[in-house]
């Protein structure tokens, strides 16, 4: 497929009312992005956050209160869905249950009036994509949930958009489909080359989905990147702590060493990142994924442990450090100090893997 | 906040759907024209006469005024107004004036303004100037005859409301909570319940002529009673109790469903005995429920025209007093328009109050789906005296539908019980085919169209946003409770002179084209609610996605909206075709010789004393109906895919929910 194209948002914001209060409130505020031809964006965020209202702008189910919306460079603000060359995957298939599965593949199809031989061609073309070779007579009815999330992407690939949208596609699937069913979505769009803007609340599927990850909090893009820099540089606390497990730790700004700052720590100084630039004097909060934090009889920092717990494949630990609480967990601990609760330890971080807020 | 940008874009999408806008422009003009209109016409026939009399004194005699305008050639009139002589002339020129009365707006209300006594002559002209005047509306609330009409509908209303909704509740509780064990008992609430639907709305009436009359086989050959009335208030109540309780029993049926039982288990486990929980649990839950269903009741019972008719006797409701108004000769088209009004605004402010109030307080009352299967009640004590009075109402109403057939078949009902098809022969004599061919092809013309003009508003209402979406849900949901009668008076007064008394669409008028028009109206709500309610279960993304791949909201309405509503549409096809072929309120005062229509036929004979041919006419209607009914079910059968997509829908929040419960234990 070569009409792959980008998307634009250029400020665009939508005001809802508030059911109860009648007030108007941002779904979505002035959010901008550029989506490269060919890419798989993640719109993750919790419920409320405005992702899918996002999306519905995109494929023209709602129109912005401000802002303009382009698609490969063509502003689309006016057009309805109908004339917009997306495609969606519904969250609930949307599937149409009065044809089978030939016919609500070819649907898109017979609307753009192709004769009946290239549109069988083009279905079973798609079937076998998606594997489902076979199936074409069945209702939905009969099949799978798998199943027909799988129609259901075949009925929006088959069209050829120039855009897939999906709106949290697996949340219907139980949890081992789901893991199948995501990296069928990577493969397919990998294969077809085709931009695709995925929404979901879901951070491992967003993880393992996406070339680019947009957290999306109150309405707003909290942050925007890769799914390691979301993970290893989350911009500020609400990001760092949606995404993963995260310990945030006080302290002061000692001094300031180029990129990285000297924090002062429970009377310990440690050299850190630090991406914004704060004020010697000032306090931070540092960020420390629970895996990044190492225990063991020596490092920078003395603490005292709380809860000692094996996992299997870690050890789980809480510790006090003065009296903030850390999680540590502590992969393939089989040959490592196994720590009691009431034992004294001391911890050190692993390089490139925290920084200061 | 910046919001005019989404209103400009929305109205660009919404202009740029030309089918779209032209089905809703069409269908505002449909019931602008064909409800509103009507009903605007009769609010303003109640306070504006077209011309109106100028009453004056003049000094001069009778005879000298009469000598006087036969030298000129004018015409003199002589009229009588409450036992005064009015003169009504061309004009005044050449008398003397002694004193202005006023003006009126016709000679009904003259006697208003003759109240004061004067010297001299009284004299009318009349011109035509438009009088503006609210003297209608005291006048008919001072007619004797208007107030008792008044007096006896709200009576009725209330009986018949309390009646019903008792006799419904029985039915509910019975089907509900107690432990029945032959099936025929549930057959026989299944056929109880669909009978009032199948039968033209007076054959009730004629069957308690027949059984309890004066010739009542009942009566008179069983009690041996001759002086027996059936004629009146407690006639009417008992064919409406009747008519009516079905549509109670259905829908306290669906509010006992819906109550779980493990409340009442609660109840019971603390103590309490079945009288108490039903006092003090299912009671208390269902009073919303109950209000409904006096209220719906009432407004039909308040709008029924067909009854009161041919089993009221002397006890006139509104509806006959209005209808007798407009055909007796007493010509007060602006009185009749007015008791129209009275009657109007109380169907309507009850239908409002039990919609918009009423209907939400059941839903937020019951909202809970029941979580187990209730345990039947087994008792003797409870089972016995509920599932007696069940089943002998039951066989009362089964007994007043038996009637109809056998009272076709007698030779002479009260005389001659022998049997005999003279009756039938006398219909086909008597123009009877001619009778079922107007009224079968009028009814099938009307029947598609309203099924699908009222699938295309549930679509718009439930599926689109629109301006004036308010209004096309209101007005087709409101002529629900536009009585018959109303109805019948609004299209008389707006489409006899033609629209606006202007002459335009005139033609229209004693056509079958209005019958046809009259048809849709009346059944247009009922389809309306029924394809709302369908689509409602209907997950708006199945048409978003059609949407999304390029279908136009035309292509998105044929090809995936109406298949998944194709039940709906069906039924509000054979609805309209049953309710069409079983019309008569508003048809009554609309149908011209040029139609023979069989329920005003019935009518007819039914009126005359001729009850063996109303009957056979009855027969063979409810024989149409009933097979109608029959083809629908079929079709539903082996053609529905509604079963699918319940099936589908059913699962998708059966996912739907696990999911939710997953995400929440993570």
């Amino acid at each position: 497929m070569s009409n792959k194209k980008g998307v634009k948002l250029q400020s665009v914001s939508k005001i809802y009312e508030d059911p109860k209060t009648k007030k108007p409130f941002y779904a979505v505020k002035d959010i901008s992005l550029d989506i490269q031809p060919g890419a798989f964006v993640t719109l993750l965020g919790p419920s409320g956050c405005g992702k899918t209202t996002t999306l519905r702008m995109i494929a023209g189910f709602e129109s912005p209160d401000s802002g303009e919306i382009y698609l490969g460079g063509e502003a689309i603000n006016a057009l309805t869905p109908n004339k917009r060359d997306t495609a969606m995957v519904f969250q609930s298939y949307a599937l149409f249950p009065h044809y089978n599965v030939f016919d609500n593949v070819a649907y898109g199809l017979k609307l753009r009036k192709m004769t009946k031989d290239e549109i069988h061609r083009k279905v079973m073309d798609i079937l076998e994509l998606v594997e489902m070779t076979g199936m074409e007579s069945r209702m939905t009815n009969q099949l799978s949930g798998g199943q027909q999330q799988r129609v259901a992407l075949a009925r929006a690939l088959v069209v050829e958009p120039s855009v897939l949208l999906f709106d949290e596609p697996l949340s219907n699937l139980d949890a081992k489909l789901r893991v199948t069913m995501r990296t069928e979505i990577r493969r397919i769009q990998q294969t077809l080359g085709i931009t695709a803007v995925y929404v979901t609340h879901d951070q491992s599927e967003a993880m393992s989905l996406s070339d680019q990850i947009i957290i999306m909090y109150k309405g707003e893009i909290a942050q925007m990147g890769t799914p390691r820099e979301i993970y290893y540089q989350p911009s500020d606390e609400f990001v760092a702590d949606f995404i993963g497990e995260a310990n945030f730790i006080n302290g002061r700004i000692k001094e300031i060493k180029g990129d990285n700052c000297l924090m002062e720590i429970a009377g310990h100084t440690l050299t850190l990142p630090s991406p914004k630039k704060h004020p010697v004097g000032s306090s931070c909060r540092m960020v420390a994924r629970p895996e990044a934090v190492l225990i063991g009889k020596e490092g920078v920092l003395p603490c005292r442990v709380t809860l000692s717990c094996f996992m299997g494949a870690y050890h789980f630990y809480h510790v006090m450090l003065e009296d903030t609480l850390i999680k540590i967990t502590d992969y393939c601990p089989v040959n490592k100090h196994t720590f009691q609760a009431g034992d004294e330890a001391w911890l050190h971080f692993e390089d490139n893997c925290v920084h200061i807020l | 906040m910046q919001r005019t940008q989404r209103a400009k874009l929305e109205r660009r999408k919404f202009f740029s759907d030309p089918l779209m806008v032209g089905v809703i422009l069409i269908l505002v003009i449909f019931l602008m024209l064909f409800i509103l209109y009507p009903l605007a016409m009769l609010m303003t026939d109640s306070v504006y006469a077209p011309d109106s009399y100028s009453v004056y004194q003049v000094s001069q005699s009778p005879e000298e005024i009469k000598a006087l305008f036969a030298d000129e050639g004018k015409d003199v009139q002589v009229l009588s107004v409450d036992r005064k002589t009015v003169l009504q002339l061309e004009d005044i020129t050449g008398l003397t004036l002694t004193h202005e009365m006023g003006k009126t707006a016709s000679t009904t209300y003259m006697a208003d303004i003759l109240k004061v006594e004067l010297p001299g002559t009284t004299v009318a002209v009349k011109n035509d100037e438009g009088l503006l005047s609210l003297q209608s509306f005291p006048h008919i609330f001072r007619d004797y005859t208007f107030r008792r009409a008044f007096t006896n509908t709200v009576g009725l209303g209330m009986i018949t409301g309390v009646g019903a909704m008792l006799v419904g509740l029985l039915f509910a509780y019975v089907d509900c909570y107690v432990k029945t064990r032959s099936r025929v008992m549930k057959k026989m609430f299944d056929i109880v319940s669909l009978l009032p639907v199948v039968s033209p709305p007076f054959v009730l009436s004629l069957s308690m002529i027949l059984l309890f009359g004066k010739a009542g086989l009942v009566t008179r050959k069983l009690l041996g009673i001759y002086d027996s009335d059936v004629y009146g208030l407690s006639g009417i109540a008992i064919v409406q109790i009747m008519t009516f309780f079905p549509v109670c029993y259905l829908m306290l049926k669906g509010l006992l469903k819906n109550i779980d039982p493990s409340m009442e288990e609660a109840s019971r486990d603390m103590g309490a005995s079945r009288w108490k929980v039903f006092t003090t649990v299912t009671l208390p839950l269902m009073l919303p429920g109950l209000g409904n269903a006096f209220l719906v009741t009432f407004i039909e019972s308040v709008a029924d025209f067909a009854n009161p008719m041919l089993i009221g006797g002397s006890y006139d409701t509104l509806a006959t007093t209005i209808y007798l108004r407009i055909t007796g000769g007493s010509y007060d088209t602006q009185g009749a328009a007015a008791m129209a009004i009275v009657l109007l605004s109380m169907t309507v402010f009850l239908f409002i109050v039990q919609k918009y109030y009423l209907e939400s307080k059941t839903t937020a009352t019951l909202t809970g789906k029941a979580s187990r299967p209730r345990m039947p009640i087994t008792e003797r004590s409870v089972t016995l005296p509920l599932t007696t009075l069940c089943a002998l109402a039951s066989a009362f109403v089964i007994l007043m539908y038996v009637a109809i057939p056998f009272g076709s078949l007698f030779k002479l009902w009260g005389r001659d019980y022998s049997l005999s098809f003279k009756w039938y022969e006398q219909l086909i004599k008597a123009d009877g085919l001619k009778a079922f061919k107007d009224s079968f092809i009028l009814s099938f013309v009307a029947s598609p169209i309203t099924a699908l003009l009222s699938m295309i508003i549930a679509y718009l209402v439930v599926k689109k946003r629109f301006f004036g979406k308010g209004f096309i849900e209101f007005v087709s949901i409101l002529a629900m409770a536009v009585p018959g009668t109303v109805l019948g008076v609004g299209f008389i007064r707006g489409f006899a002179n033609g629209v606006f008394r202007t002459g335009f669409l005139q033609e229209l008028y004693g056509t079958g084209a209005i019958l046809v028009i009259v048809f849709i109206v009346r059944s247009l709500p009922v389809g309306t609610r029924s394809g709302i309610s369908a689509l409602r279960q209907i997950h708006p993304s199945i048409e978003e996605s059609a949407y999304d791949l390029g279908a136009g909201s035309g292509k998105v309405f044929t090809s995936v909206t109406l298949p998944l509503i194709k039940e709906s549409f069906f039924s509000g096809l054979v609805t309209t075709f049953v309710r069409s072929i079983t019309a008569i309120s508003a048809i009554i005062l609309l149908v011209t010789p040029r139609y023979l229509l069989i329920t005003t036929r019935i009518n007819e004979f039914a009126e005359k004393g001729s009850y063996g041919v109303a009957c056979a006419y009855a027969t063979i209607l409810i024989a149409i109906v009933y097979s109608a009914i029959l083809i629908m079910n079929l079709f539903i059968k082996y053609f529905g895919t509604s079963k699918q997509v319940r099936e589908a829908q059913k699962d998708v929040q059966q996912k739907r929910r696990e999911a939710s419960e997953r995400i929440e234990n993570l």
